[in-house]
C-alpha cells in the first residue's frame, strides 16, 4: 500500500506554472518549479481545491471509470446521497437508482443506508460515554487527514467508526454474495463519489488495511450517461430504503441533526474546518459534544466532482427528504464492533517538523526567521512557493535558493549593474 | 542557552478578534520545531488566556516568547491598571471584567486560574497604576 496515494494529480501538459492552486492550497501542499506545479505528497489532503480553482484545469482527480466495471461478475453501485441533489425536478430516489443500474450496474446500495447504521452507532456510543468528547466526525477523509496531519491532540478525539462508504460497502458486498452465490472477487463495488478524497480513502485508508470498495466513479463523470438514461426509463423499480437521516447526510449539518440533540456544531469549507480545528485544540469550543466537519461548502454536495451547485442541490436534498421516514436502517447485534476502525488514528509528526531533535529544528527556526526577514514578504508566490515564510522554510531544507526569489534577484541584478557603471 | 528562539509580539487591544493571534503563532512554530502535542496545546491555552487579559483590563501590551528544548518561557507585559489583590484574582470565578465583555462569553474569572492550570510556573509581577508582568514556564516532560 502507498502511504500517500493521492487521487488529485496533475496533467502537466496543461499546467502553465500560474500561482493559483499554489496560493489556494489549504495546506501549503503545492510549489511551483520549473514552470509547473508539483504536489508535496505527505502533505496533501485531496480537498479537491487545486481542481476547483485551476483556470487551466490542469488538476485532475484519479477516478474508475465505466468500463472498469466490466472487469467484475456482478457490480454494485454505492451511491453518495450527494447524487440525489444533482437533478432538476427530482421527486422520486428510486428513478436515479434504476438509472444506475441502466448504464451498467446490476445491483444499487445506498451509502445513506450505511449513514443511518453509523448515525445510530454514534447516538449508542455517545450515550453508553464510550467516546473522547468533544466527538469530532470521521465521515469526511480530508478533514480526517487533516487532523493526522497537523492536530496531534485531536486524534483521540476523531470517532473511531468507519465512514458509510466503508459501511455500506461491507454490508453491500455481503448480500450480494448472498443472493448471486459468487466469491467476493467476483463482485465489484463501486462508489459513485462527489470528491476526490474518498478515491484515496479507497486506496489508502485512514484507519483500516484495505478499504470494501473496488473503485469510486465521479459524479460528473457518469453524469451525462445517467441523466440520459434517467429520461427514457419505462418502469421505475423499488429500490430506495433509506430515511431522512440518510439523505440528510448529503449537506452539511446533516450528520450532526442525526445526533437528534443540540449540543452540536457542524462547520463546511476547509478555511472553517481549519479554524474550528484550531479552536478546538486550544479549547475555546466548550460545551458541545459532536463536531461534524466537511471540507467542501455546503457539505458533500460541494464536492468539485459532483455538476450542480451547492446551495441548489442543498435546496433539492431538503425537498427530498420531506416526506421521507426519520430512518430505515437499523443495527443488528454487534453490529457496531464491525464498525470500528481497525486502526488508531496516528498523528504523522514528520510531516510539518523541520527536524526530528528538536535542538537542530531549533537552529533551522532561527537560519528561518534570518532569511525571511531578508525576503520581501509580499507572498507573491513567485519563487513557487505559497508564502515568504514557506520560501524560508524550504531554503533550510535545501529544497529552495535565495535566486528563486524574483525580488531578490532583482535587487542583486540592481546592485551589480550600478557596480558596472561606476566602473565605466 | 545560546540556541534559544526568541519571538517578540505586540498585543493590540483595538481589536478584540485579534487576541490570540501571537499564541497562534507560536503554537505553529512549536509544531514545526517538533515539541510534544500536549506541551503545545498548554502553551497556546495559557497565552491565550493571557492576551484575552490584556485586551480586557490593560488595553494590550508586549509577549516575548523564549523557545528552550527543554521549556517555553512566555513574558506578557501590559501597562494596565495594575491587579490589586493577586490572590483574589486567582481564585475560580473572580472576576472584574466589564459586562460589554462578559455578554461576548469573556470574563468569566477563570483566565488566571486556568493559566495556573496549564503552566508548570506562573508568577505575577504587578504594581497598581503601572502595569501586569506575567511570567509563564511550561516544561517539556524529558
Amino acid at each position: 500500500m502507498n502511504k500517500y496515494f493521492h487521487s488529485v494529480e496533475l496533467e502537466a501538459d496543461l499546467c502553465c506554472g500560474c500561482t493559483n492552486c499554489l496560493k489556494r492550497c489549504p495546506t501549503e501542499a503545492i510549489r511551483v518549479h520549473g514552470g509547473k506545479a508539483k504536489i508535496l505528497s505527505e502533505r496533501c489532503i485531496d480537498c479537491g481545491e487545486c481542481i476547483r480553482i485551476c483556470p487551466h484545469h490542469a488538476k485532475k482527480a484519479h477516478t474508475s471509470t465505466l468500463e472498469e466495471i466490466q472487469g467484475y461478475k456482478y457490480k454494485v453501485a454505492i451511491p453518495a446521497p450527494a447524487l440525489f441533489g444533482q437533478f432538476n425536478r427530482l421527486d422520486n430516489v428510486d428513478i436515479v437508482l434504476t438509472g444506475l443500474k441502466k448504464i451498467g450496474f446490476d445491483d444499487v446500495f445506498e451509502v445513506s443506508r450505511g449513514a443511518e447504521l453509523v448515525s445510530e452507532a454514534t447516538r449508542k456510543l455517545i450515550k453508553e460515554n464510550k467516546l473522547n468528547k468533544p466527538i469530532i466526525s470521521s465521515a469526511c477523509p480530508a478533514v480526517v487527514r487533516l487532523i493526522k496531519t497537523r492536530f496531534p491532540e485531536l486524534c483521540d478525539n476523531v470517532m473511531p467508526l468507519k465512514a458509510p462508504m466503508e459501511v455500506t460497502a461491507r454490508i453491500a458486498r455481503r448480500e450480494a454474495m448472498k443472493k448471486t452465490g459468487l466469491s467476493s472477487e467476483e463482485i465489484g463495488v463501486f462508489f459513485i463519489t462527489p470528491c476526490p478524497a474518498k478515491v484515496t480513502e479507497i486506496h489508502s485508508p485512514n484507519y483500516s488495511e484495505s478499504s470494501a470498495v473496488d473503485g469510486a466513479i465521479a459524479i460528473s463523470k457518469i453524469y451525462p450517461e445517467l441523466t440520459l438514461a434517467m429520461d427514457h426509463l419505462t418502469e421505475v423499480e423499488n429500490i430506495s430504503q433509506s430515511g431522512l437521516i440518510g439523505i440528510g447526510w448529503a449537506t452539511s449539518g446533516g450528520e450532526a441533526a442525526a445526533m437528534l440533540g443540540d449540543k452540536y456544531l457542524a462547520a463546511d469549507g476547509i478555511e472553517n474546518v481549519i479554524r474550528v480545528l484550531e479552536e478546538l485544540e486550544d479549547e475555546h469550543i466548550r460545551d458541545v459534544e459532536f463536531i461534524e466537519l466537511n471540507a467542501c461548502s455546503g457539505g458533500c454536495v460541494g464536492g468539485v466532482l459532483t455538476v450542480e451547485n451547492p446551495y441548489v442541490a442543498r435546496a433539492r436534498i431538503s425537498t427530498l427528504r420531506k416526506y421521507l421516514p426519520v430512518s430505515m436502517n437499523h443495527l443488528e447485534e454487534d453490529q457496531i464492533s464491525k464498525m470500528m476502525w481497525e486502526n488508531e488514528l496516528e498523528y504523522d509528526a514528520d510531516i510539518y517538523r523541520l527536524d526530528e531533535d528538536i535542538v537542530k529544528a531549533m537552529s533551522m527556526m532561527s537560519e528561518m526567521e534570518g532569511i525571511l526577514a531578508g525576503l520581501p514578504g509580499l507572498d507573491c508566490g513567485s519563487c513557487g512557493a505559497p508564502t515568504c515564510r514557506a520560501m524560508a522554510e524550504d531554503m533550510v531544507r535545501g529544497k529552495a535558493k535565495e535566486s528563486d526569489c524574483i525580488h531578490r534577484l532583482k535587487a542583486k541584478i540592481q546592485n551589480v549593474y550600478d557596480q558596472l557603471k561606476n566602473t565605466i | 542557552m545560546s540556541n534559544a528562539i526568541h519571538l517578540h509580539y505586540e498585543v493590540s487591544s483595538e481589536d478584540f478578534t485579534r487576541a490570540g493571534e501571537a499564541s497562534g503563532s507560536v503554537k505553529k512554530r512549536l509544531k514545526s520545531l517538533g515539541f510534544n502535542g500536549d506541551v503545545i496545546r498548554r502553551v497556546a491555552i495559557a497565552m491565550y488566556e493571557a492576551e484575552i487579559n490584556m485586551v480586557i483590563h490593560a488595553e494590550g501590551g508586549y509577549c516575548d516568547v523564549d523557545i528552550y528544548p527543554d521549556r517555553i518561557e512566555v513574558l506578557l507585559a501590559d501597562k494596565g491598571p495594575g491587579i490589586p489583590d493577586v490572590d483574589k484574582a486567582m481564585q475560580e470565578g473572580f472576576s472584574t471584567a466589564p459586562d460589554n465583555v462578559r455578554t461576548l462569553g469573556f470574563g468569566a474569572g477563570m483566565g488566571l486560574p486556568n493559566i495556573k492550570k496549564y503552566t508548570d510556573s506562573m508568577r505575577i509581577d504587578t504594581t497598581i497604576g503601572e502595569g501586569t508582568k506575567l511570567y509563564l514556564t511550561v516544561n517539556v516532560p524529558q
